[in-house]
């Protein structure tokens, strides 16, 4: 598989670089090397993608010394890159891993990453594209794929909602004077909503739970809650949430919503105006409780201008 | 008074590096530091509870940026985007300079988040170079470069790695964050003397230091971060001070982080260094002589996952 971004290796290096194209032909060469999966036991692969012995291919840029080989140098960085990108993985997708179970979760890992390398400046956006991955190629999380696909989405969201974009925040006098059928409001950039056929939500919870106390047994000297952190936490059943991830006070929330007030943020959130948002709720969004829950929405600070 | 023209802030003495799980203790004890190196990276998000920490800590403390993303080595042009978003960060900081490390990590608009090191050629030096300037006009604040760890090398190079530097800096006519742990750990992965290269780096262009611990592996050392500062580089510490006059000094540890009283006692250690620089100003030597180098092959141990996070 070739990494999406990263154009083909030279075929062979110039003896002397001379110009800057000669110095993006290495790096191309090293970066095609330490994107390539390691093996099972953490090596390098014994070939390089086009079909050359690995050892050749480090041999032609890397120097050996008396201590280690060319492949060997190349190996402390490739092991670097890849320990480095999947610890960023694991640590942003606890649901995920418990869900799949560690060897799938790994697998699953390590094929993301080979198709898609970062192509961000900061690890934080190393799992934006995890969701589309696991619909896109569904052999790595069946029979499992939708309910993955949820928890990476949610995963995801966590993510948007710990550090993404905060508009200034509409305040009911923003909007006294105008009418419904011509107002529209933006949700916070921050904001997700999220529709699901599990609790997708109280699973992920229930995950961190366990985690955490399976971080307390591990240092603690009696090993009583020993028994409960190894439990694997049941497969959430089927049931439709609304969720909506969202931040307070700098603090990550979930936030469950009826489906009504779910469909008024999504036509909202589409562009439409509030009349139209309302309508399209139907006849459950009551007068009282749209009041309601717009009473709220502004209170978590959710709109900004469009 | 400074050290020399890349050194205004000498003043700065020992700083320690900004990490999570010192947060609570800075923001409700707020002890007595320097100031605090923060990575850039870390803050170039669009809200939230970081921008947040940070607002505070700047209310009380200096802040010095340091990146690990800018691959001035990298073939690739600067990111447009990320240098604005960057410069927004200097305008909220008032960094007084800002560092990122002399090497490559991206190309083709991938990353691998990693310092990787560079071909020492001459094309590479001039392109280096040219990137280095792009960045400091385009973000108006002075840049300091930092050597890194290496645990390979090129049969494209063509000088040492201080004479490339010194190429680099010269020719970019920016400064230099000499870290000299960085210099100890590829000089023993690539058996050359680190005083070699403490005594060909322009001393005036030394702007700040890195000292950190490292782990040693069978054959080689990694630049882990996860360890006190070890005697060597204390050592090369001291000299590195005598060459390049009181510095601002800051202590890494991005791993197995203890308290952070424990952290800024190791920091301050540095201190004893700078009183000997500044009692061998007055005119006597506050320093022991050059130590020998130590060659004895390196002691074998066993601890695998460790990964740098910044170095
Ligand atoms: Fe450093």
């Amino acid at each position: 598989m070739t990494p999406i971004g990263l154009k083909s290796p030279p075929a062979r290096l110039p003896r002397r670089q001379r110009t800057t194209a000669d110095l993006r032909a290495m790096q191309r060469l090293m970066a095609h090397a330490l994107y390539q999966p390691l093996t099972p036991a953490d090596d390098l692969a014994p070939r390089f993608r086009d079909g050359r012995a690995m050892a050749d291919v480090a041999a032609s840029f890397i120097k050996p010394n008396d201590r280690l080989s060319s492949l060997e140098r190349l190996q402390i960085y490739a092991r670097c890159y890849w320990y480095r990108v999947i610890d960023c993985v694991y640590d942003d997708s606890p649901g995920l891993r418990a869900l799949l179970g560690e060897q799938r979760f790994s697998a699953l890992v390590r094929a993301y990453l080979a198709k898609y390398p970062s192509r961000s400046f900061t690890l934080r956006n190393l799992c934006s594209r995890l969701p589309q991955f696991i619909r896109d190629e569904p052999r790595w999380t069946a029979p499992r794929t939708a309910l993955a696909h949820a928890v990476a989405r949610f995963e995801w969201a966590q993510t948007v909602a710990f550090d993404g974009e905060a508009r200034p925040v509409l305040t009911r006098d923003d909007f006294a004077d105008a009418p419904p059928a011509k107002l529209r409001l933006a949700l916070q950039p921050y904001v997700t909503l999220l529709a699901f056929d599990w609790p997708v939500d109280d699973y992920v919870i229930a995950v961190k739970q366990r985690d955490a106390l399976r971080g307390e047994a591990s240092h603690a000297v009696d090993h009583g809650p020993r028994a409960a952190s190894h439990r694997r936490v049941p497969w959430p059943r089927r049931g439709r949430v609304h969720v909506v991830v969202h931040r307070y006070d700098h603090r990550l929330f979930y936030k469950r919503v009826e489906s009504a007030a779910f469909r008024v943020l999504e036509q909202l959130a589409a562009g439409r105006t509030l009349a139209q948002a309302i309508a399209a709720a139907g006849a459950r969004a009551k007068p009282d409780r749209v009041r309601e829950w717009f009473a709220t929405w502004m209170e978590l600070g959710w709109f900004c201008r469009r | 008074m400074p050290a020399n023209r890349f050194n205004a802030f000498t003043d700065y003495g020992i700083g320690l590096g900004l990490r999570v799980p010192h947060y609570a203790h800075i923001l409700e004890r707020k002890p007595t530091c320097g100031w605090f190196e923060i990575i850039s990276e870390n803050f170039l998000v669009d809200g939230g509870r970081p921008l947040h920490v940070l607002d505070r800590i700047l209310e009380q403390y200096r802040v010095v940026q340091h990146g690990v993303s800018l691959y001035f080595g990298s073939a690739d042009k600067p990111d447009r985007a990320h240098l604005r978003k960057l410069k927004a960060l200097v305008k909220r900081t008032r960094t007084p300079w800002l560092s990122d490390h002399l090497c490559w990590g991206s190309v083709d608009g991938t990353y691998t988040h990693d310092l990787l090191p560079m071909p020492y050629t001459f094309a590479a030096a001039k392109h280096t170079a040219e990137k280095i300037r792009h960045v400091r006009d385009f973000l108006e604040v002075p840049i300091c470069v930092e050597n890194v760890s290496s645990y390979a090398e090129f049969h494209a190079s063509e000088m040492t790695e201080w004479e490339f530097l010194g190429e680099v800096v010269e020719r970019a006519d920016c400064g230099i964050l000499l870290d000299v742990n960085n210099i100890y750990v590829s000089a023993q992965n690539h058996g050359f003397d680190p005083y070699d290269y403490l005594d060909h780096v322009p001393h005036d262009r030394v702007g700040q230091m890195h000292i950190a611990g490292h782990t040693r592996f069978e054959k080689y050392i990694l630049d882990t971060h996860d360890h006190p500062v070890l005697d060597p580089v204390w050592k090369l510490y001291a000299h590195a001070t005598k060459l390049c006059g009181v510095t601002a000094t800051l202590l890494e540890w991005d791993d197995k982080i203890p308290s952070f009283d424990e952290v800024h006692a190791e920091a301050l250690k540095a201190n004893e260094f700078i009183a000997g620089a500044r009692e061998a100003k007055k005119g006597g030597d506050g320093f022991p002589s050059r130590p020998e180098f130590p060659r004895a092959p390196p002691q074998p141990r066993t601890a695998r996952r460790a990964v740098p996070t910044s170095r």
